[in-house]
């Protein structure tokens, strides 16, 4: 899916998009805790998160994930959407829970990454 | 190739910034994106745990041709039980750092994984030196 796409189905807001959003995604991955993302070999995928720190980006960053959604209506902030723009990271903001967000990306076929 | 960064105690914007320096060099250097990844992992849970338990530190870096040299130079507490801290699940992280995603007590065990040699050496009130080294 791409990240307009994904965007879409959970009526979120793209905040960065690297690459004109051109990127596509298969895979996704649910989770507050950055030392279980940090556990995960794939490359690839969405992180969905309701962590909106400094160091959700830097996660992502050292972890290879392209694509954070923060959901519960959690805001980046202006030191965040620097650190994902440099890193070539896509942001989307999402007023749904992680659970109705995930529902509805399982759903839409986005795969688990376990 | 060696450099070094030094890592600030406490300052949790900051950290990541030296990891993230690596991991461009690395990839300047045409290493294996998932050695990178291997490295870098091990590498940015290393620095967290400096930010996080330590007063101040340093990050070592030393690569050649066939093998990537890290080491985490820390003045700090010290880790009193280094087999109890590996272990899967232990921790003695506060609620800071807990806010930001960590101390879960999985940074150490994740460290081993990503890593082809992990040595740690800790003195109780002096510091902490973990070393690591991937074969490339």
């Amino acid at each position: 899916m791409k990240l307009q796409e994904i965007a879409n189905k959970i009526d979120g807001r793209v905040i960065t998009a690297t690459n004109n959003g051109s990127m596509t995604y298969d895979m996704a991955f649910a989770s507050d805790l950055m030392s279980d993302v940090l556990t995960l070999q794939n490359d690839n995928m969405v992180l969905i998160t309701g962590l909106a720190t400094l160091q959700t980006i830097r996660t992502a960053e050292m972890a290879d994930i392209n694509c954070i959604i923060f959901v519960r209506n959690k805001k980046v902030t202006a030191e965040m959407v620097k650190l994902a723009s440099d890193s070539g990271i896509d942001i989307i903001e999402c007023r749904y829970s992680m659970f109705r967000t995930s529902g509805l990306l399982f759903q839409s076929g986005l795969k688990p990454v376990y | 190739m060696q450099f070094e960064y030094s890592i600030e105690g406490g300052n949790f914007s900051r950290a990541g910034y030296a990891s993230s320096e690596v991991k461009k060099k690395l990839k300047q250097l045409n290493v294996d994106l998932q050695v990178i990844k291997r490295v870098v992992v091990a590498l940015y849970e290393a620095e967290v745990n400096v930010v996080a338990h330590a007063y101040n530190g340093r990050m070592e870096v030393e690569i050649d041709k066939d093998k990537i040299k890290l080491a985490l130079v820390d003045s700090g507490p010290g880790i009193p039980d280094i087999d109890k801290a590996m272990e899967e699940g232990y921790s003695t992280a506060t609620p800071e750092v807990r806010e930001m995603g960590f101390g879960a007590g999985m940074g150490l065990p994740n460290i081993k994984k990503n890593v082809d040699v992990l040595t740690i050496n800790s003195v109780v009130g002096k510091g902490t030196t973990v070393q690591m080294i991937t074969y490339i």
